[in-house]
């Protein structure tokens, strides 16, 4: 479970997350929606150290992770995966290599055992006959099914999905939330995805938090957030111009 | 900037990462650099030829052109000038490489897998430079032997056993052994600047453009600073 209490975050004189609270339940897939910029990478980033809180603290599993040390720092991350917007590939790496690049590293498995887990991976997330390709060569939805299979190879108990179908059309974002529902399910894993995929991410999430100027302001199942009687979350919903969400 | 490469050196003693990608480094840093060294030394040397056989013919002393092209090549040029190619065609891609590696979050990608990116892309390119540049400075000292030799004994008549012999006699072990250490301690900066530049780029390709010229630029004038403060304590 990781539990959020009272995140401050600023970057200069930008105000991003304003006493921040929100409890990730184990085993389910929370989605964090809301409008562009409010700090939902922020948050997410928090929750894996990338960024540490100006005040406030996140437990991962009852442990506290501000200010920790380095080592135990990472004991904490080796419980994560992450999938990155832009997936984050290792551009000098074929798929192959940057799929194996985890287990080469932490773990002492035999040369075949690694290929053999590369190739169930890439096999999970519907690629076949791309191992030998870089990073460059493949369009935008095979990178983030690459970083998803990066991602899971480890097995870890939490995967963070930073807005994963974020630039992809239609039926490839359909495929990539079908994707998430479906390796949940193999693998039993927590997920946390941050996403403005309305109404999409209702299909994918058990869980939906909705941040705005820095605080969640509702968290429920999707049924409660489709439901809500809140303006924001209301406006955020049906997308449209009038409302407490200002656009510039 | 004192922090990152005291940790960088610890990371080179205690945790230096996978031999295959030091070779890779070295390769990059040092062979890849070896047509733009041997290209530079054999004009420098060829122009110290003209330039010292143009100075010692007014003492009557053309014999010693040999001792002069040799000593400033060994003693000061060979290890600046090779650090200064070296910076301009490694250095800036070591920054350009890590920022794009930044502000794609592949650093990020990194550091969530629980991995100290320190021991994937800094250690190695910093043992690769301290390595690769006293190998590359004792090639560009030879080839600019022989290109003052080319000017001096092949063009302008100096005698050849003169060139060679004075030489022989003049220059010492230590003179060698403190221009290694010059170059040495160049490899360290050109990683040191080039990584740490890289690894703090600011966003966008304008962030990595600004922080590869900061690279360029920085290197170059701290590399003539610290070679001024090394030659007064080693001369």
């Amino acid at each position: 479970m990781i539990r959020l209490t009272g995140i401050h975050k600023s970057f200069g004189s930008q105000k991003v997350l304003n006493g921040l609270d929100l409890t990730i339940p184990e085993g389910k897939i929370t989605a964090v929606i809301g409008p562009s910029g409010e700090g939902k990478s922020v948050l997410i980033k928090h929750m894996i150290v990338l960024l540490q809180p100006d005040s406030g603290q996140i437990m991962i599993d009852g442990d506290p992770i501000v200010g920790i040390r380095r080592s135990h720092m990472n004991r904490i991350r080796e419980k994560f995966g992450m999938l990155f917007q832009n997936a984050a590939l290792f551009d000098s790496m074929t798929v192959f290599e940057n799929v194996a690049f985890p287990l080469q590293e932490k773990t002492s498995r035999s040369r075949n055992e690694i290929r053999h887990t590369v190739m169930e991976a890439l096999e999970a997330v519907g690629l076949k006959n791309v191992e030998n390709k870089y990073p460059d060569e493949l369009s935008g939805g095979m990178k983030k099914r690459v970083g998803l299979a990066r991602a899971v190879v480890l097995n870890p108990r939490i995967i963070l999905f930073d807005e994963p179908t974020t630039g992809l059309d239609p039926i490839i974002k359909r495929a990539i939330h079908q994707l998430i529902s479906d390796t949940h399910t193999r693998y039993g894993f927590t997920a946390v995805i941050v996403s403005h995929e309305i109404p999409e991410i209702f299909d994918v999430a058990q869980n939906v938090a909705m941040l705005f100027q820095g605080e969640i302001i509702q968290h429920g199942t999707p049924e409660e957030i489709r439901n809500s009687c809140h303006p924001v979350v209301r406006q955020f919903i049906s997308g449209s111009l009038d409302g407490p969400i200002q656009v510039v | 900037m004192g922090w990152f490469i005291l940790y960088s050196l610890y990371m080179a003693v205690c945790r230096p990462g996978s031999p295959l990608q030091i070779l890779k480094q070295m390769r990059f840093i040092g062979t890849k650099s070896l047509f733009v060294i041997i290209l530079t030394a054999a004009f420098t040397g060829m122009v110290l030829g003209l330039q010292g056989y143009y100075t010692l013919a007014k003492f009557g002393s053309e014999g010693m052109l040999g001792t002069a092209v040799a000593l400033s090549l060994i003693r000061e040029l060979g290890p600046v000038l090779s650090a200064l190619m070296v910076t301009g065609r490694a250095g800036s891609a070591i920054t350009a490489e890590i920022g794009i590696m930044r502000i794609s979050e592949q650093i990020d990608a990194l550091e969530t897998m629980a991995l100290d990116p320190f021991k994937y892309l800094v250690t190695p390119k910093l043992i690769a430079a301290m390595v690769a540049l006293p190998l590359l400075c004792a090639i560009f000292d030879v080839v600019g032997i022989y290109g003052g030799w080319l000017v001096g004994v092949k063009l302008l008549g100096v005698n050849p056993g003169a060139y060679f012999y004075e030489m022989e006699k003049a220059v010492e072990l230590r003179d060698i052994t403190s221009g290694f250490a010059k170059s040495f301690s160049f490899g360290v900066i050109i990683a040191w600047i080039g990584c740490y530049k890289g690894y703090y780029a600011g966003h966008g390709a304008e962030g990595v453009s600004r922080a590869t010229t900061e690279s360029v630029v920085l290197t170059s004038v701290l590399i003539l600073i610290w070679d001024y403060f090394l030659t007064s304590v080693l001369l």
